[in-house]
């Protein structure tokens, strides 16, 4: 089952390569991550999605807790949360196919932010599913890149 | 008070109360090993920096403290690593600091340069690369923490040439608190209360110790548990003389050597006392089988040791030493209510214990032509009367030592467990003399593993060690001619050592003393010599050269299934 984690640390040199050396090191996968900076000088959030059964991921969380430089690890497959993900494509427009992926960009609510002759570049945000789907709209245009950020998540503020 | 980094290196190692450091200079290094007179440490000089690390390994395993390993920058670090990665399989609080070139030419591919952080990022603790001297005291504070605290393991400070002559205003931190490393010591008294519980009602029990028992100075609470509650012990590899051979209680070591006693009880209890043990693979052959009929109880510092290979029912994140006091306290506050005591509660189990010791005991047939290293071992622990410090290489020797030795008290066994390190005893020997100045301190070798790291001799006899290298010379890498005997249908591919060096006269040539012994007769009269001769000896025994060590689990196998002779 996929599980996003959600883990911050302390931001010094080398401790992404202290997380990601982890993931290798023990044969676990990263599907998708992003780190930044938080609002507390020092520190930054990391969101991994990963793949495993129960106990490898507990086995994950644990080692990732056991790094010198990990302050907190949250599961945020326990919790109700809401994840995001931002993508840019760029996509072929040429002629009459231009309208129809205009209306595409409407109806999923995504912003085009840069226009040329024969192509656009276009800016959605939503969760993997609704990314996935636009790619498969997309796809019969012809997509000539895709950039994507991978997930972060949150915790919702109602928990039951 | 402005210090250089290399005085406030040093100094701040005087007030962690080191006073040996083990190590090998080089050019990034020389700014320490100038100031190093100026202050109250022994420097041993190993003669190869895989030594000193180990050296300091041995060091931090006989004295309980930690040791410190100073090597330069590229190639002192590279040769570092086994031993780095050596301390952290099995848990040995060791500082390392290793030497660095200048901060601007990092990254520039320069001479002797090395990511030597990037390299030990897997098998350290935790490490640092100091780019600013006003780092360097905190730095050096929770290395020292985190070493020894927790989980122990090893920490390496990577100290660049021109931080080490820099200089800024010194003051060592007299307390440290880190907000993102906060070991758990004391156990959840709920779990405690568990585990209370499930002790007074099983009829079956066994202890099973692991080192966190030693590194958390637990024996005499798992000796009183034992003694009062009526339960056998048996131990890994890394625990034994957590437990006293000579206790009728003591099984013996479990897992692939491991005794028939120690893997049939384990395999037959209803509960199963796993202590600062992390079910390794060498212990627990086949995980299906594993203690199949048992509740397990698991009590650890590292979390993620606990439901890693074995489901338990009972998880406990504690120090060894708090949780046994803690169960302590329970079982004398509340004794069994109206049931009968352990004694009798266990005594068909006790009595079963008992009758699979009598069974199938450690075993060899001594003749009158042929050495059986078994009776080396014996003769050794027989004339030590198990009082001695016991380090090992890695194959044979290491499993007939922790076999056939009778270890009575902690820090008494001294072996490279996890990685399985050949060449680790005789420079860990040469660290544990220096811990133990008073204490016999004995390599039990192989002929293959001893010349990993031969070089040594050099060091034990410069510093006057009395280390004693007993080699149980069969003439072949022995452990792996055994699988190749065993599985690999008698292809003995690369293990035959015809080409070996004349173990006496080497030692003579390093200026200590060697011995030679082919007469079984001879064994003891030898071995009582060679132990009362002030000064560092090889005693080479020649064995019997395909002699296999027993019992034995096959890899993958059940550890029911053992291979008795």
């Amino acid at each position: 089952m996929r599980h996003i984690l959600s883990i911050l640390v302390e931001n010094e040199p080398g401790v992404l390569s202290r997380v990601a050396g982890l993931f290798s090191g023990r044969g676990y996968n990263i599907e998708t991550l992003n780190v930044a900076p938080t609002l507390t000088e020092g520190l930054s959030m990391m969101t991994i999605t990963t793949e495993g059964d129960e106990a490898i991921i507990e086995q994950i969380v644990k080692q990732l807790r056991k790094l010198v430089t990990t302050l907190k690890v949250v599961d945020l497959t326990d919790v109700k949360s809401v994840e995001r993900e931002m993508m840019l494509l760029r996509v072929d427009a040429e002629g009459g196919k231009r309208a129809e992926v205009l209306r595409i960009v409407d109806i999923f609510r995504c912003k085009v932010v840069d226009v040329s002759l024969d192509e656009l570049v276009i800016e959605v945000t939503g969760t993997q599913d609704k990314l996935g789907a636009l790619i498969h709209m997309l796809q019969r245009y012809g997509i000539k890149e895709i950039a994507r950020t991978g997930a972060v998540a949150m915790r919702r503020g109602m928990q039951e | 008070m402005e210090l250089t980094g290399a005085q406030i290196l040093l100094e701040s190692l005087r007030r962690e109360d080191v006073d040996v450091v083990f190590g090998f200079p080089g050019g990034a290094v020389i700014d320490i090993y100038d100031q190093l007179p100026h202050y109250p440490l022994r420097h041993v000089l190993a003669r190869h920096e895989q030594g000193a690390i180990h050296a300091a390994d041995g060091y931090a395993r006989a004295s309980g403290r930690v040791g410190v390993c100073l090597v330069t920058s590229g190639p002192g670090a590279t040769n570092a690593v086994t031993g780095i990665a050596t301390a952290y399989m099995d848990s040995v609080p060791v500082v390392v600091i290793t030497g660095q070139v200048p901060t601007p030419l990092i990254g520039n591919d320069a001479f002797q340069e090395v990511d030597i952080v990037g390299i030990t990022r897997p098998c350290t603790k935790h490490n640092y690369l100091i780019k600013d001297v006003r780092d360097l005291a905190r730095v050096i504070k929770e290395a020292f923490y985190l070493a020894a605290t927790g989980r122990p393991g090893p920490v390496l400070i990577d100290l660049p040439k021109d931080v080490q002559q820099a200089r800024c205003e010194y003051k060592y931190p007299k307390t440290i608190k880190m907000r993102s490393y906060n070991p758990t010591y004391a156990p959840n008294p709920k779990q405690v209360a568990k585990v209370a519980e499930v002790v007074r009602k099983a009829k079956k029990p066994i202890i099973y110790a692991g080192g966190g028992v030693i590194a958390s100075t637990a024996a005499e609470d798992l000796v009183w548990l034992s003694r009062s509650q009526d339960i056998p012990v048996t131990a890994t590899l890394m625990a034994l003389g957590c437990f006293p051979a000579d206790d009728p209680r003591w099984v013996g070591m479990l897992g692939m050597h491991g005794t028939y006693a120690a893997n049939m009880a384990i395999s037959h209890a209803d509960l199963i006392l796993a202590i600062g043990t992390r079910f390794d693979d060498r212990v627990t052959g086949k995980l299906s089988e594993f203690a199949k009929n048992a509740k397990i109880v698991h009590i650890d510092i590292d979390p993620t040791s606990i439901q890693k290979n074995v489901a338990v029912q009972i998880p406990v994140v504690a120090d060894c030493k708090s949780f046994l006091a803690a169960l302590r306290r329970h079982l004398e506050d509340a004794p069994a209510e109206a049931g009968p005591p352990p004694a009798e509660r266990h005594a068909a189990w006790l009595e079963k214990v008992a009758e699979w010791k009598a069974e199938k005991p450690l075993t060899y047939a001594q003749d009158d032509k042929v050495i059986k290293p078994q009776y080396v071992v014996e003769t050794i622990s027989r004339l030590t009367r198990g009082e001695a410090v016991i380090t090992t290489e890695v194959g044979q020797n290491q499993m007939w030592a922790a076999q056939f030795y009778q270890f009575l008290r902690p820090r008494s066994f001294i072996s490279s467990g996890g990685l399985g390190t050949m060449g680790f005893g005789f420079p860990a020997a040469i660290g544990a003399q220096m811990a133990c100045p008073d204490r016999l301190v004995i390599d039990v070798a192989g002929d293959g593993s001893i010349q990993m790291c031969i070089q040594e001799l050099a060091t034990a006899v410069c510093y006057d060690l009395p280390v004693k290298i007993v080699i149980l010379n069969n003439g072949y890498l022995g452990m792996v001619r055994q699988w190749q005997e065993l599985f690999y249908a008698k292809n003995y591919c690369a293990t035959c050592l015809d080409v070996a060096p004349d173990f006496v006269k080497l030692a003579e040539a390093y200026g200590a003393a060697g011995f030679r012994v082919t007469d079984p007769a001879q064994v003891e009269a030898v071995l009582a010599e060679a132990f009362a001769l002030p000064k560092t000896v090889i005693v080479d025994v020649v064995i019997d050269r395909e002699e296999n060590v027993a019992p034995m689990v096959p890899a993958g196998k059940s550890i029911t299934e053992m291979i008795l002779v």
